[in-house]
């Protein structure tokens, strides 16, 4: 035991233990919030644990580089999580099949749809051209999206962040936005989703309704296949 | 379980020296995720190779159980948006405003392109 506290919080705060730690149990609780207000949209768990821990970081003056020094652990697993996304879609191949034609309809105009929207907005708010290529792959899952960037020379942690926020936003929207405008069937509104706001947004669809997470699944997938061949090709058209 | 993981780790890691060493423009895990995928559907044709992690449930459970948890992932990126506090200041509500108004015509559009669609091959299965 340390006679000085404060040498013992220079050397956790140094240490990969205490930020994973930190990242896991701020994520469990704002999890059990979720499932306690009955999964309410604004209780999403990654938007309070990204600020929860954000405003922890900066209260503390930790770099972002010592967190994720502990965070990268999870941050790894973003991509075998990726390649697990072959399960789903493997279990659901029949259902898969039976709606294949709708799905591929609007994977490609969806997919078209959250790129384009996306650039054409931000030339018109007259962003600098880095931050129009990160924000460009935002509806694809985060280590594609980054790749994406990493390949487009952009900023892959403005991407990282943009993505975040993309799958938050779209998680909270989704489910008010399909009640609203009446659209009762699920596997449309996964997919949807799925396309739109990624794995986040997946992980609300399977709160909502198992076929609408499913969908969403497999839309996440799909829109991974064909963003990464959208997004340089849209930015060459799109961009100056 | 540690064997489904290799497996995982295996396809990803292939994916990753596939799309470097062709210079493709895609993801290494896009690819490893295909060929997953491949590697499921040819296991229910070829019973060689239903061995190891692709027999009773292996790779399926451990893939559940990486995808159960999967918004917990986006925590240590989403994070990174204390690094981005500067760019936040100066473009932060156009880049927030254009990131809910493409999501928003992304969820309608696509919402409603599934409906249409599907509403049109469900005509063309009713006729004979």
């Amino acid at each position: 035991m340390s006679d000085n506290p404060f040498s013992l919080w220079v050397y956790l705060s140094q240490s990969p233990l205490l930020w994973l730690t930190v990242t896991l149990l701020t994520y469990a609780i704002a999890d059990a919030v979720s499932l306690w207000t009955h999964r309410h949209p604004l209780a999403n768990p990654v938007l309070h644990s990204m600020w929860i821990i954000g405003a922890f970081l900066l209260l503390t003056k930790t770099s972002y580089t010592t967190y994720f020094g502990g965070a990268q652990f999870v941050h790894f697993l973003l991509g075998p999580a990726t390649v697990a996304l072959a399960v789903p879609l493997y279990e659901n191949r029949k259902l898969v099949a039976a709606a294949i034609l709708p799905m591929l309809v609007a994977l490609a105009i969806g997919s078209i749809t959250a790129i384009v929207s996306v650039v054409l907005l931000a030339e018109a708010a007259g962003l600098p051209r880095a931050v129009i290529l990160s924000l460009a792959p935002k509806s694809v899952t985060a280590g594609v999206a980054m790749g994406i960037s990493e390949s487009l020379h952009a900023d892959p942690s403005l991407t990282a962040v943009s993505v975040v926020l993309t799958g938050i936003m779209g998680a909270i929207i989704v489910t008010p936005l399909m009640n609203r405008t009446g659209i009762t069937d699920f596997r449309a509104r996964g997919f949807a989703v799925g396309i739109a706001a990624h794995g986040i947004g997946t992980a609300r669809a399977f709160q909502v309704d198992a076929v609408a997470g499913v969908f969403a699944g497999i839309a996440m997938s799909l829109n991974a296949l064909v963003t990464s061949l959208l997004v340089p090709l849209a930015v060459t058209l799109l961009v100056r | 379980m540690i064997a489904s993981l290799s497996l995982i780790l295996l396809c990803q890691l292939t994916g990753e020296v596939f799309v470097r060493g062709l210079g493709l423009p895609m993801p290494g895990p896009v690819v490893g995720l295909m060929l997953l995928l491949l590697l499921l559907l040819a296991r229910d044709r070829f019973v060689v190779l239903a061995r190891g992690p692709l027999q009773g449930d292996g790779v399926e459970s451990a893939s559940r159980g990486l995808l159960a948890h999967l918004s917990l992932l986006f925590v240590p990126a989403g994070v990174g948006v204390v690094q981005k506090l500067d760019l936040l200041a100066e473009h932060g509500i156009a880049i927030l405003a254009i990131l809910a108004v493409s999501v928003v015509i992304t969820l309608l559009v696509t919402v409603a392109t599934f409906l249409v669609a599907n509403r049109f091959l469900a005509r063309g299965q009713d006729r004979p």
